[in-house]
């Protein structure tokens, strides 16, 4: 009755194949099989945003779909962000220098959040980002500095993304001359 | 935390899903976007034997408007309702209902035709759908029926779909032009929280400013959205005055029964309709006056 079901998907670029029993919720598949912990489960009934990650870009509580329903998407979960070397990402070293974080519970969620937030907007406000992350509960910060960590790694990105253009800039005029 | 066992079924066209409820009736659930559902089945409230996944199925994430009509397909994300052009120009009411209801990522996945489905007393598409004299299209191996909105709901979860019906469309008569304005309000607790007491109002003015047509949904309250009838007759012939929108408020609150909840006594909720009720009103009419019928 419970039928194992084939399903392919990437996660964080990487493609698996897998069986999954219809009930393993996608929550479950990323912590317990693919044993990417980064995801936490928090209330498991869609009201902490603990769990939150990307499917085919669009932001997606793990605990409220199924895995099986993933067959065929593209999942982005935490441990997108930094590199395995431990640099981290702008986002991640916006919410370290901000103390976006204390007890680090809800923070996979909001880094995921932030992530979606800068794509569709590269220079929120507070305001913007305190509406990105209405969703997911914070237990220790007083979302302050959270708020401040997502403006300042949009700030963080933003000017990396000029500086970057400018040096290209530069390398072309050299180039040139 | 995990749902007891079933069987998965993901089919591709409505006749499967038509097939697969006919077949196994009260044992099987509609998965739509599973924000109500799957909290559900984790919790092990819901243990459906057969959960019929209706998200792969073509064509019916679409917003359409024909005949004045707007018509909402069974897959619409509540987040693409509530930013659709089409929605906002034509029942804006909709949009602003939409905007109110949880967050962002449970709208991006939630869909409007579940938000009716599921019939949560509190919910805001539920109340604005009945204030929109809207209606639902169902559909099953028997054939497929229309329900007004006001039909729709029988209480708390309750809806008059059989075991058997999906829903596939939801339709919403758009607003008349001229001066027409509309409004949702609503209490919640927090914010992205169901509310206390939700309140969808329509009003059309004459070139008097005299009102011509009144309706008023009251949702959270009692226990299912209900148009305030008493209430929307005596404000008829009108005119627009802060006096008549208290006496509209006060009238709704005594024709709903409200149902005490751990949120608020039956007192605190009569008197949250009469007051949201007064508020709504005013500022449907602000919008009236304004002559432009958006939101
Ligand atoms: C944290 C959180 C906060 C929330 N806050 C709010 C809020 O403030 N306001 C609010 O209104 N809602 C709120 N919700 C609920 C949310 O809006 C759900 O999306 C909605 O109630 C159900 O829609 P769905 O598409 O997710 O349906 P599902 O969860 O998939 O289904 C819900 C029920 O409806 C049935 N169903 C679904 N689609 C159909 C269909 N086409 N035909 C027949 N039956 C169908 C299912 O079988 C099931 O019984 C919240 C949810 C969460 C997790
Ligand atoms: S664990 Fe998914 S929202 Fe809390
Ligand atoms: S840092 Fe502890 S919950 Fe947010």
């Amino acid at each position: 009755m419970s039928d194992k079901q084939r399903i392919t998907v990437t996660v964080n670029d990487q493609e698996h194949d897998l069986l999954v029993e219809p009930r393993t919720l996608a929550l479950d598949l990323l912590r317990d099989e693919l044993r990417l912990t980064g995801t936490h489960a928090g209330c498991e009934q869609g009201v902490c945003g603990a769990c939150t990650i990307l499917v085919d870009g669009k932001i997606t509580r793990a605990c409220l779909m199924f895995a099986v329903q993933l067959d065929g998407c593209s999942v982005e979960t935490v441990e997108s962000l930094g590199s395995p070397d431990g640099t981290m990402h702008p986002i991640q070293r916006a919410f370290s220098e901000n103390h976006g974080l204390q007890c680090g519970f809800c923070t996979p969620g909001m880094l995921m959040v932030t992530q979606e937030l800068l794509r569709r907007e590269p220079r929120p406000d507070a305001e913007t980002a305190r509406a990105a992350i209405a969703g997911n509960h914070c237990r220790c910060t007083g979302y302050q500095h959270i708020v401040a960590s997502v403006c300042a790694a949009g700030r963080a990105m933003s000017e990396a993304e000029h500086q970057h253009v400018d040096r290209q800039d530069v390398e072309h005029q050299g180039a040139r001359a | 935390m995990k749902p007891a066992v079933f069987s998965y079924q993901s089919p591709r066209t409505l006749d499967e899903v038509f097939g697969e409820l006919a077949e196994h009736g009260s044992d099987a659930r509609v998965l739509a976007g599973g924000q109500s559902l799957i909290r559900l089945m984790n919790a092990r409230t819901e243990t459906p034997g057969v959960l019929v996944d209706i998200n792969r199925i073509p064509g019916l994430d679409e917003v359409t408007v024909e005949d004045g009509v707007v018509r909402i397909g069974a897959l619409v994300r509540q987040r693409t309702s509530e930013v659709s052009p089409v929605i906002r120009e034509h029942t804006p009411v909709f949009s602003e209902a939409g905007a109110e209801v949880a967050h962002v990522s449970v709208r991006e996945r939630g869909t409007v035709v579940g938000s009716i489905a599921f019939a949560d007393p509190c919910a805001e598409l539920p109340t604005a759908l009945v204030a929109l004299d809207g209606e639902i299209v169902a559909r099953s191996t028997r054939g497929e029926r229309v329900i007004p909105a006001e039909q729709m709901f029988l209480g708390p979860y309750r809806t008059a779909l059989a075991e058997d019906e999906m829903a596939v469309e939801a339709r919403l008569p758009a607003l008349p032009t001229g001066r027409t304005g509309s409004a949702f309000l609503e209490i919640t607790r927090r914010h992205g929280e169901l509310p206390v007491c939700g309140v969808a109002s329509i009003l059309r003015l004459d070139d008097d400013g005299q009102i011509t047509e009144a309706r008023i949904s009251v949702g959270a309250v009692g226990d299912r959205p209900q148009r305030a009838r008493a209430a929307e007759s005596a404000l008829l012939g009108r005119t627009t005055d802060p006096e008549v929108w208290r006496e509209a408020g006060e009238l709704a609150a005594r024709e709903i029964e409200p149902r005490p909840t751990v949120h608020g006594s039956s007192a605190y909720r009569r008197h949250l309709a009469s007051v949201v009720t007064r508020r709504s009103l005013s500022r449907a009419a602000a919008r009236a006056l304004e002559g432009a019928h958006h939101v």
